[in-house]
């Protein structure tokens, strides 16, 4: 039986600083996220007035002391709303909350995106004059060195992993033609002769399966690391996504992969006659061919298109909403809206890809690209086009070309501002966004599955949170709202 | 499995009808197309990086994920 696919993005994001390109990336990450956490801290009402930005400024270690990321002192924080701001080795990273389906997993995304956004205004009073921290929402440098973008989705452990890695890998190759961020040249060895590419990540993926992620990266993560109950929980980690700008690619990518993941659970897509000869290779035939006509090769012999394989998983996803619903996803209208979402698009790519342009983030900067080429004549090398390429990711408004294309919303900015500091009511983020919102002061500790209190008295305690479902605003919210001290929040828990 | 297969084709096709029909109805013209994209460039002119080249080459990051 399919599960709940409780989902959310962690996103590493570029830097880099205007008047100092040579700058430490690791301190000005830091900069970055303490920047925003002191200033966040009056809009929560915690009192930052006697920490110095620059050190942990009320870095909530998220693991225990003896971690490696504590003794080198990297900022490490959680937000009222449940996620994880961070420097992750030399990037400023945000781990959405867990969110309780794609749409609301989208507007943490967002929120995330904001966060970033504020913290780069806010840094700007702590950098010399001339200087700017600039951040990038995409996943490679052009010059060989990526950055992910991972998406992270509950599973049922009694799925067998060789099951999830046979059904999915298609689906993953081929994905991309939907939720790709598009990218001018390659980074990969021998591939001086592609102009465009659907995606910014296929030009580092050497492998099938395997645990790495930073090198030798694989179509399918084996990292096995639930944080929640490992007898009952899977935590699929997906390292295969880029980072997108278009809400209609990000709600596409979570929604269609959560889909795809509750039919393997409910055994639907056995009949998924497909099965790549070379996934690898394929994962860069697909991106490097923006005309979509290329063909694949399956074990059987058959030549298919990345669409036709999408199509194919389509169909079956139709048929199982006609029978089941897919509650596993979200509510029936929200599950047909993904639904109508995907089959437009798939309907699109195959007619007119470029009447996509406001939705999708490939096509977007496809024709930003395009376009810029032809009016000043350019070659494909021209360092205008990396230029654009690169500054379709700039988060800053007044730079940014991916607001400038015109993209589609789905989300009103005024839940997303809400988002920014308010958790998912439906998952455990909600006691851990709300305690740290009313007990800040007495937490020792957070970590995506326990918080640890500190009541004044030894020894501390421990609140376990083993089920991602459990600890939501139903569960909770009265108790934390009565509870007028720590000690009573932990008596009404029996903790 | 060779029927199911087919039959899972055809309705896909049948599909694409359905929906050809109201995809070519929103496809806009190329001119509308062009247009459209000439203002944005013109944009893109205002606010591109100065320094494309010493832009895209100053972009480095180092150690993901």
């Amino acid at each position: 039986m399919a599960i709940a696919k409780v989902c959310g993005i962690e996103t590493e994001y570029g830097i880099s600083v205007v008047g100092a390109p040579d700058a430490n990336p690791i301190t000005v990450s830091s900069v970055l996220i303490n920047a925003y956490v002191s200033e966040a801290a009056g809009r929560v009402g915690w009192d930052f007035e006697t920490e110095s930005p620059g050190n942990d400024a009320r870095g909530f270690s998220f693991e225990t002391p003896s971690n490696a990321e504590m003794e080198t002192h990297l900022v490490n924080t959680v937000l009222t709303n449940g996620a994880r701001l961070y420097v992750d080795h030399a990037h400023p990273e945000y781990s959405s909350p867990e969110c309780i389906s794609p749409r609301q997993a989208l507007l943490y995304d967002k929120a995330g995106e904001e966060v970033l956004r504020r913290a780069m205004k806010a840094s700007r009073r702590f950098m010399p004059p001339g200087q700017e921290i600039v951040v990038y929402k995409n996943n490679s440098d052009r010059k060989g060195n990526s950055y992910g973008c991972h998406e992270n989705y509950m599973m049922d452990r009694a799925v067998p992993f060789a099951k999830i890695v046979k059904q999915l890998t298609p689906f993953f190759v081929t994905r991309q033609i939907i939720c790709g961020a598009g990218k001018v040249g390659s980074e990969a060895p021998g591939a001086d002769d592609v102009n465009f590419q659907i995606s910014q990540r296929a030009d580092f993926f050497e492998e099938e399966v395997g645990l790495e992620t930073t090198l030798k990266r694989p179509i399918i993560n084996t990292r096995d690391e639930p944080h929640a109950d490992p007898t009952r929980f899977r935590r699929l980690h997906v390292i295969i996504g880029d980072a997108n700008l278009s809400e209609i690619s990000t709600f596409l990518k979570l929604g269609s992969t959560a889909i795809v993941l509750s039919m393997i659970e409910d055994g639907l897509l056995d009949e998924l006659n497909v099965q790549l000869a070379s996934p690898v290779q394929a994962l860069r035939k697909v991106s490097y061919d923006p005309t979509l006509k290329g063909v694949l090769e399956t074990v059987d012999g058959r030549l298919i298109t990345a669409l036709e394989v999408q199509w194919s998983v389509f169909d079956l996803a139709k048929k199982y909403f006609e029978h089941d619903g897919i509650g596993t996803v979200g509510s029936v209208e929200e599950v047909r809206q993904l639904l109508d979402l995907w089959e437009d698009t798939l309907s699109r790519l195959e007619q007119d890809p470029l009447s996509l342009r406001h939705r999708l983030d490939w096509v977007a900067k496809l024709s930003l690209v395009q376009g810029y080429k032809d009016r000043h004549s350019l070659n494909w090398n021209d360092p205008k086009l990396a230029a654009i390429d690169l500054q379709y990711h700039d988060i800053r408004p007044e730079k940014s070309l991916a607001t400038r294309a015109g993209l589609e919303t789905m989300l009103d900015s005024r839940d997303v501002g809400v988002a920014m500091f308010e958790p998912p009511k439906e998952t455990r983020a909600y006691f851990r966004g709300k305690c740290l919102e009313k007990f800040g002061d007495s937490i020792a500790a957070a970590n995506w599955d326990s918080l640890i209190f500190d009541t004044g008295k030894d020894p501390l305690r421990r609140v376990p949170m083993m089920d991602p479902l459990k600890g939501t605003f139903r569960h909770v919210d009265g108790l934390i709202r009565s509870s007028g001290s720590l000690v009573e929040l932990l008596e009404g828990l029996g903790a | 499995m060779a029927e199911r297969e087919q039959k899972r084709k055809s309705q896909t096709h049948r599909e694409s009808e359905e929906v050809q029909e109201e995809v070519s109805s929103k496809n806009e013209s190329a001119e509308k197309l062009k247009a459209d994209l000439d203002d944005l460039l013109d944009e893109i002119d205002e606010v591109l990086e100065e320094n494309a080249e010493e832009f895209v080459r100053n972009y480095v990051q180092k150690g993901g994920e």
